[in-house]
């Protein structure tokens, strides 16, 4: 009875110990990944050009010197299209390469799937320069207008994206249920219908999750877009670097809040319709 | 409606035979059921019948058409699965309308037809739910609508029960069978629940290792099972181990000599059902079998009590009493008579056992 009473106690105390640890620890990690968004956020709507603390007053001279700067709305633009089409097509390479993977035990298979996430294991840099070189090489042995193209960049991208794509695409497939394609079968549609009506509604969670991955991965690409970007031709992080080379007032911290909106907003969106946790 | 035939069917995969040589007719509106424990070779019948497994040999028929090389779509059949597979992001009206749709129906006839089949599962309130909304009944009558509505020649049940809770399966057991009825469907269930298959076949196959030990009815099975297995399988037997000395005479291996009815003489088991067997504190008269035993235990189930009786050092039997008023009911360690008639013990020669 004593041994009960005392023992009580002490776990119960063991139990409070581990409770706050936990909360600690989550506190720690979250301030470790907001510091820096809030700090960012704050030195954006600073008055004076050099950032010091404390601010000696608050504008939002800097927002509006963005969109004044053709660099950062130029870079803005190609960034925003290279991320969607790099994403569309790297889309239509996941899904059919997914469905390969998870469906068929065939030669190779192993190989093909580490093939496939490749380009997120090479450093950036590396997969930068191993692009340019080749494109160099095509181009002299071709004759053709491949180094610093629009479309040797956004093959670059579509690159980036496949990797992401093809991840999330096989997650949600693993959580398929192939019955519901017999059960289709069975009541008369064909392998296209059942696929169109059945097999991609329920993966769509997935692909939508993969299309958000792919473009946030494509949009924030630096080391490997500084190789193929061509005269006049700027993505938006390299237009932040360029910038940053010769100054360092907010106007890159405006810049960083006004793409941090951009994407906590499209997450924010497809959660509303997909939960993007679900797939993740 | 049509009749279904199996002719020769066989599938293997690589050395293992999973299913072998299953002849099989059903007739217009019949209720089959296949019978048998996992691994016995009756759900790939099942699933070769609706296409999507190919037999390495044999023929499917349906209303006298081979539909053996058709893939599932173009057969027309209405599975129900053991999972339910409803579709989890359409309507339970959407789940049950696709086969409509697929059959290129207008949009007044799917609406009509869909409407009818889901009154015919007492569902008709719910059509507007998602599957994930209704109970696991509901659900199963949902996967039954869906199956029906449009006209299959052949329906397939895969276990349809077997996630139900007892209760409910009782219920539904009765309601699958009163609309296979009133509908006339040409029905094949496969299932291991040998209750189950008793109360809603007309006829039931019998399968194991991958072919058909026995095709009859419930009453054929259980009087005349054609091997040890079936009378292992339906029903419950106390099996007996010995050799038949001559004809109509079977010694145990305990020694004990007991009257059977035919035989080839050598090694052979003797099968008795626990309820042909008489029990008495006092000596049996007029029984082909009259034997001595002690109680060495008693299960008391409701509407029977099991009993379990020594009668040599090898042997134990175990007959079932009906529970009733004043019947006579023995206790562990008494001793008892214990007798049955020669016709309703069956000997089964080794060899021509199944397991």
């Amino acid at each position: 009875m004593r041994r009960t009473v005392s023992a009580m106690p002490a776990a119960f105390g063991t139990r409070r110990l581990g409770w706050w640890a936990l909360r600690g620890a989550a506190t720690f990690t979250m301030l470790y990944i907001m510091v820096p968004l809030i700090f960012v956020t704050w030195l954006s709507f600073f008055r004076q050009e050099i950032p010091s603390f404390p601010p000696e007053g608050y504008s939002l001279r800097w927002y509006e010197a963005i969109a004044g700067n053709d660099r950062f709305v130029d870079g803005f633009l190609l960034s925003l299209q290279l991320g969607v089409i790099a994403t569309a097509l790297g889309l239509t390479v996941a899904v059919p390469a997914a469905l390969c993977l998870s469906r068929y035990r065939f030669k190779g298979r192993e190989a093909l799937n580490s093939l496939l996430l490749l380009p997120l294991m090479v450093p950036g840099v590396v997969l930068g320069m191993a692009l340019y070189v080749s494109h160099v090489e095509v181009e002299i042995a071709t004759g053709l207008p491949i180094l610093g193209s629009l479309g040797g960049l956004l093959a670059g991208h579509v690159l980036v994206v496949i990797p992401w794509t093809v991840r999330l695409v096989l997650a949600s497939l693993a959580g398929f249920d192939r019955t519901l394609e017999e059960a289709a079968q069975n009541l008369g549609a064909d392998r296209w219908t059942t696929f169109r009506r059945i097999t991609l509604p329920s993966i769509l969670p997935g692909i939508v999750a993969a299309a958000m991955f792919g473009f946030v991965s494509s949009f924030g690409n630096l080391e490997m877009s500084l190789f193929l970007v061509g005269p006049g031709r700027t993505t938006l992080p390299i237009a932040i670097l360029q910038y940053l080379e010769w100054k360092i007032d907010p106007t890159i911290a405006a810049v960083s809040v006004v793409q941090i909106l951009l994407i906590g907003s499209a997450m924010l969106i497809t959660d509303r319709f997909v939960k993007i946790s679900r797939v993740v | 409606m049509a009749k279904l035939e199996l002719d020769h069917l066989s599938k293997r995969y690589g050395d293992f035979h999973a299913v072998r040589d299953v002849t099989l007719d059903v007739a217009e509106g019949e209720f089959l059921v296949l019978l048998g424990p996992s691994g016995c070779g009756k759900t790939t019948t099942l699933r070769m019948i609706a296409g999507f497994v190919e037999p390495t040999g044999g023929a499917v028929r349906v209303g006298g058409s081979d539909v053996t090389w058709q893939p599932p779509w173009k057969r027309n059949t209405g599975l129900v699965f053991q999972s339910y597979a409803l579709f989890p992001h359409l309507t339970v009206n959407q789940n049950v309308a696709f086969g409509l749709e697929m059959r290129k129906c207008s949009p007044g006839e799917v609406a009509q037809r869909t409407a009818e089949a889901l009154r015919l599962v007492r569902l008709e309130h719910l059509g507007e739910r998602l599957p994930r909304q209704l109970s696991g009944g509901q659900q199963q009558r949902v996967a039954l609508a869906r199956a029906l509505v449009f006209r299959p020649d052949v329906l397939l049940l895969d276990e349809p029960l077997s996630n139900l809770d007892a209760k409910l399966r009782h219920e539904v057991r009765v309601e699958i069978r009163e609309l296979q009825r009133q509908l006339g469907l040409t029905t094949v269930m496969v299932t291991h629940d040998q209750e189950e298959a008793l109360t809603m076949a007309d006829r039931l196959v019998v399968m194991s290792e991958g072919a058909v030990r026995q095709a009859g009815t419930q009453r054929d099975l259980y009087e005349r099972p054609a091997d040890r297995f079936v009378a292992d399988f339906v029903g419950r037997s106390t099996f007996i181990e010995g050799r038949v000395e001559s004809p109509g005479m079977f010694r145990t291996v305990g020694g004990l000599a007991m009257r059977c009815n035919g035989g080839a003489v050598g090694a052979a088991s003797l099968a008795i059902r626990p309820e042909r067997i008489s029990i008495s504190p006092t000596p049996l008269v007029g029984v082909d079998n009259s034997l001595e035993g002690t109680v060495e235990f008693v299960s008391y189930l409701g509407a029977q009590i099991d009993i379990h009786i020594r009668i040599s050092p090898r042997e134990r039997l175990i007959a079932q009493i009906a529970n009733r008023a004043g019947d006579f009911t023995p206790l562990v360690g008494d001793g008892v008579h214990v007798g049955w008639a020669s016709s309703d013990a069956r000997v089964f020669e080794d060899g021509a056992e199944a397991s």
